[in-house]
């Protein structure tokens, strides 16, 4: 492409602006999304190798009955760990915080979140609250009450040492975090999105994201009153769960699952999101029904508010409220329904090439169908009275986070690698992968169907064999150590491919939205020309993205005056300010540390420090806010 | 290990993938696929009837993958087209699931009536109490208390109160229904009508710590005669030992601590931390269904129960002379 000096000088212009520090202080104090996105990335791999190393340590206890590998209390400890540490970890920073972070400005155009320097804190205190936890496991006292963590078994009477405050506290600094990242996720989305950019022109992966934000603030604070309840009853000895006392138990599991329940479309909307990005291009077709979707995504998060009451049909409650829930657990299913006939007439009306990301794609909507059904059978109230706490349900929704949530992960990764690496995996090897991680998991979760109907029931850490539950767990573990197999072959394929593989170029799939318009790996900046919008196609469509060289020798949107971008209308996409976003700054980290340290204070009992911590957060905002840009 | 006290159930194949899993001789004592009353029955047959209706919907999913699979091509230019096929999405997505749906919710409205607790009061109730862990069983009107056992007569419609002293248990015998919770504060009830005598096995199913895996019991159905006279003894205080051994036995419980958690009845034993062991010599198993109740068993429980069962708030006695521990053994069998 033939680029005029006038255009190079912009360029190189761009690069000083938004360049950042180099080195380890460079990511210490970044700002830019992708860099954070990195980061999330980096951490939440991290994370699931943890807990897929619980997980085997588990199958391995489990594979053959009477074993004892491990003895009860370190199983419930793993246990424990495993579910807390795969959903809030794992998941949610992988989906939402590397995908969400990296993708949403890239695809609406924009050049950096809404407020970079709160994304920055966002991130750090995901990893503290993570530290926090991990540290506890290794001191021995990881939390042992499960991830549900139900009262009175959480109580300080039944939980004596600080496990559980180890989960508390930790969790509640994760929904610090979570929650400031939807937040920052609604603004950017509302308004950073490139002029042209109308609701129905946005990309139906960021209207996944939108509903996935909108979903994580309202059903976190359920969360985190919850566990402020319990850190409460459990610190200074108030009754909020104590029957003795006027409290009740089942308040913590009716918030509990409040936020539960819609953590679950939490989990799978982002991977919706990616399926709608990866279907279209493999297909060379838009997506079938784009409006249908988009109101599906939004519905399926609304819905999923109202169905809490399913997991808890065994506790004795009126009859007339369980079928309403049951209902409303059924409706769920018209959304989600109409999602999986686009995905599947997208691929039948158009002409798919089954490269590795849609491969993980088709597995996605074989799971996600799958432990759909499931599901169905769930909310069939007497059914669910049978086999909830049992097999069946860690089958089921094993199939559902890990087929339908993580397969689409595993996709994207392989999708936007050459994006964000600028160079290409190995496409057979992925091919390869994806078979191993399909049959793997499969063979994994499909046989605790059987031994759940069978009648075992979950989180035990062991079996007596005469109830011949033996040969499921068998083959269970057998599979999990194949799927494990499968992963590593993954991990091999893209972190050589990293290194070594082809370049890219900057949209080596043909795909569709704006992060393809730009190079790979894109610059700081993102785009050197803000991109104008006509479709949410936008690479397919407009003629915008051939012309940008000239826009940017004439210097349209180019925004070269410091970290500039542009702000539009909510709904319609005008542009109606250029905003200035701040700079990179060492105080999100600073005040991480010292809220990770606070929190660590409270659970050793040093309130004295925590409240010093406190003080010293305030001097830290105080400085924080002494270095944000005036408004342009 | 118990195989001896239980009935050879019927194997029925849950499965129709992978019969192999299952080939290898499983006892279906607590399975569902294996009903013995008439709401587990109807569970059953919704479970199903659900499991066709499944797999006709995954068929029609895999079917539309494997057209398109089918029609798959080389890349090319990306197509214009915007439409798309709203007949079928709507179809499939909307129009067919209103149907499957309603004829479901019929179904469950259908069962539910039978899976739920009796309306009014019944015949018999039995109160059934978690703790961590096992299950302790009294008969209303009787000074019966057994523990990690629970007699019922045959053809009788039974009214369960299960509640719980400590944390969150789940009353669940999958043979007979479905399970209910057992939370503090509350006396949640559910239906026991078994026609046939037998003994069903029962586990908690609500994580409750550390013993939650090993807090088993048996539902024992017995003819009403057989049952009111198994009640008749139960009820009566423990009979003061025959033997010389027993007698140091009962000695020895009431004097070295035993008798701070348990109760026996008839005597000065009066803990509440364990469960109660006036007949203890007539129940099968022992640490709720972690072991045979055999002399050997009981010695070996008695000098260490931590080995058997992690976690049990019961210290183990391996201090005491073997003697001792013997004759506490010729006690605690003796009291049938
Ligand atoms: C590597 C593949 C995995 C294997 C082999 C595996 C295995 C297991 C096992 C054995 C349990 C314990 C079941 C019980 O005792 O009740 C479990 C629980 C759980 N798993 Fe996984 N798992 C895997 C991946 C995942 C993923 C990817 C997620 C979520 C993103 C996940 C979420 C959970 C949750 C929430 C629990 C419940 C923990 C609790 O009961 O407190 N797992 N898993
Ligand atoms: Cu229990």
């Amino acid at each position: 492409m033939a680029v005029g000096t006038v255009a190079r000088e912009r360029v190189e212009r761009l690069d000083r602006i938004w360049q950042e520090r180099p080195g380890f202080t460079g990511w210490l104090t970044t700002t830019d999304h992708k860099r954070i996105g990195l980061l999330y990335l980096v951490t939440s791999l991290v994370f699931f190798a943890a807990g897929g190393v619980e997980a085997l340590v588990m199958r391995t206890q489990l594979a053959e009955a009477d074993e004892r590998v491990v003895g009860p209390g370190t199983y419930d400890q793993l246990m424990t760990m495993h579910g807390i540490t795969m959903i809030f970890f794992f998941v949610i920073p992988l989906s939402i915080g590397f995908f969400g972070n990296y993708l949403v400005p890239l695809m609406i155009g924009a050049r950096d979140m809404a407020f970079p320097r709160m994304n920055a804190l966002s991130y750090w205190l995901y990893l503290g609250s993570g530290i926090l936890l991990y540290s506890g496991l290794a001191l021995g006292h990881a939390p042992d009450a499960g991830w549900f963590n139900y009262v009175p078994l959480a109580s300080r009477k039944f939980s004596p040492g600080t496990g559980v405050d180890f989960y508390a506290l930790g969790l509640i600094l994760n929904s610090i975090s979570s929650t400031a990242a939807a937040a920052n996720f609604l603004v950017t989305i509302g308004r950073l999105r490139a002029p042209g950019m109308s609701l129905n022109r946005m990309p139906l992966f960021c209207f996944a994201i939108l509903a996935t934000s909108f979903s994580l603030v309202f059903a976190l604070p359920a969360l985190t009153t919850d566990l402020v309840f319990l850190e409460l009853s459990r610190k200074f000895g108030l009754h909020f769960f104590d029957v003795g006392r006027g409290g009740n138990p089942l308040l913590w599991q009716d918030l509990f699952w409040i936020f539960g329940h819609p953590e679950v479309y939490i989990i799978v909307l982002p991977a919706f999101g990616i399926a709608t990005s990866i279907i279209p291009t493999f297909t060379r077709r838009r997506m079938a029904a784009f409006p249908l979707v988009a109101l599906a995504e939004l519905l399926v998060a609304f819905i999923g508010f109202g169905v809490w009451v399913h997991h808890m049909f065994a506790t004795g409650l009126p009859e007339i409220a369980m079928i309403f829930f049951a209902a409303a657990s059924l409706i769920i299913v018209i959304p989600s329904g109409i999602q999986i006939f686009a995905w599947c007439m997208t691929m039948v009306t158009g002409k798919p090439e089954f490269r590795t990301p849609l491969l993980f794609i088709v597995g996605f909507i074989l799971f996600f169908v799958f432990g759909g059904l499931s599901g169905i059978m769930l909310a069939a109230i007497p059914f669910d009275q049978q086999v909830t706490d049992t097999y069946f349900v860690v089958a089921h929704f094993h199939y559902v986070i890990w087929g339908a949530a993580v397969f689409p992960l595993l996709g994207g990764l392989y999708y936007w690698f050459p994006k964000v690496t600028g160079r290409m995996y190995n496409e057979r090897l992925g091919q390869t992968t994806f078979w191993l991680v399909f049959i793997g998991t499969n063979v994994t979760f499909f046989p605790m169907h059987i031994s759940g109907m069978l009648g075992m029931p979950r989180r035990v850490w062991t079996y007596p064999g005469y109830l011949g539950w033996g040969p499921e767990n068998f083959v269970s573990t057998l599979g999990a150590f194949f799927l494990t197999g499968g992963l590593v072959l993954m991990a091999v394929n893209l972190v050589v491919s990293r290194i070594r593989g082809p370049l890219a170029g900057p949209n080596p799939f043909g795909g569709a939205t704006l992060e393809w318009a730009t190079s790979s790996p894109p610059p700081p900046y993102n785009f050197a020309v803000i991109p104008k919008v006509s479709s949410p196609y936008a690479t397919w469509d407009t003629d915008d993205r051939k012309t940008d060289p000239e826009r940017l020798e004439r210097g349209d949107f180019v925004l070269e005056g410091g970290h500039l971008t542009p702000g539009t209308t909510p709904v319609d996409g005008h542009m109606d300010e250029i905003l200035a976003m701040p700079e990179e700054s060492p105080w999100p980290v600073t005040l991480a540390f010292v809220a990770t340290l606070g929190t660590a204070f409270v659970i050793a009992n040093h309130l004295i420090f925590a409240i010093a911590m406190v003080a010293l957060a305030a001097v830290v905002l105080v400085a924080w806010h002494s270095g944000e840009p005036e408004a342009a | 290990m118990t195989r001896g006290v239980l009935p050879a159930g019927r194997r029925r194949l849950v499965t129709l993938g992978l019969p192999v899993l299952l080939a290898t001789g499983c006892n279906s004592n607590q399975a569902i696929t294996n009903p013995a009353t008439r709401p587990a029955r109807d569970i059953n047959t919704l479970w199903w009837a659900m499991l066709a209706g499944a797999l006709v919907v995954f068929a029609v999913v895999v079917a539309l993958l494997v057209i398109a699979f089918v029609r798959r091509g080389r890349p090319g230019e990306p197509s214009h087209d915007d439409s798309g096929p709203y007949k079928v999405i709507i179809g499939g997505g909307l129009a067919a699931p209103m149907v499957v749906l309603a004829i479901l919710f019929g179904f469950v409205i259908h069962v539910m009536p039978a899976t739920s607790a009796p309306p009014g009061p019944t015949k018999l109730t039995v109160d059934v109490i978690g703790h961590q862990w096992f299950w302790e069983v009294r008969y209303p009107g009787t000074s019966a208390v057994t523990a990690n056992e629970i007699h019922i007569p045959s053809g009788t419609a039974v009214d369960v109160r299960a509640t719980t002293v400590d944390v969150i248990h789940s009353f669940w015998v999958p043979r007979l229904n479905r399970k209910i919770d057992m939370i503090p504060g509350r006396a949640n009830r559910i239906e026991l009508d078994a026609p046939d005598p037998g003994v069903y096995r029962g586990q908690c199913s609500e994580f409750c710590g550390v013993g939650h895996a090993q807090m088993s019991f048996y539902v024992i159905v017995q003819p009403p005669a057989q049952f009111r006279a198994w009640l008749r003894a139960q009820s009566r205080p423990a009979a003061t030992p025959a033997t010389a051994a027993g007698l140091l036995g009962r000695h020895t419980f009431l004097t070295v601590g035993c008798e701070d958690c348990h109760v026996i009845r008839g005597t000065s034993a009066a803990g509440r931390v364990g469960p109660d062991l006036t007949h203890v010599g007539s129940r099968r198993t022992l640490a709720a269904l972690t072991i045979p109740n055999t002399p050997r068993t009981l010695y070996d429980w008695i000098s260490n129960p931590q080995a058997i069962k992690p976690g049990v708030r019961m210290p183990g006695f391996a201090s005491l002379p073997a003697a001792q521990r013997h004759a506490l053994v010729a006690y605690l069998e003796s009291l049938r």
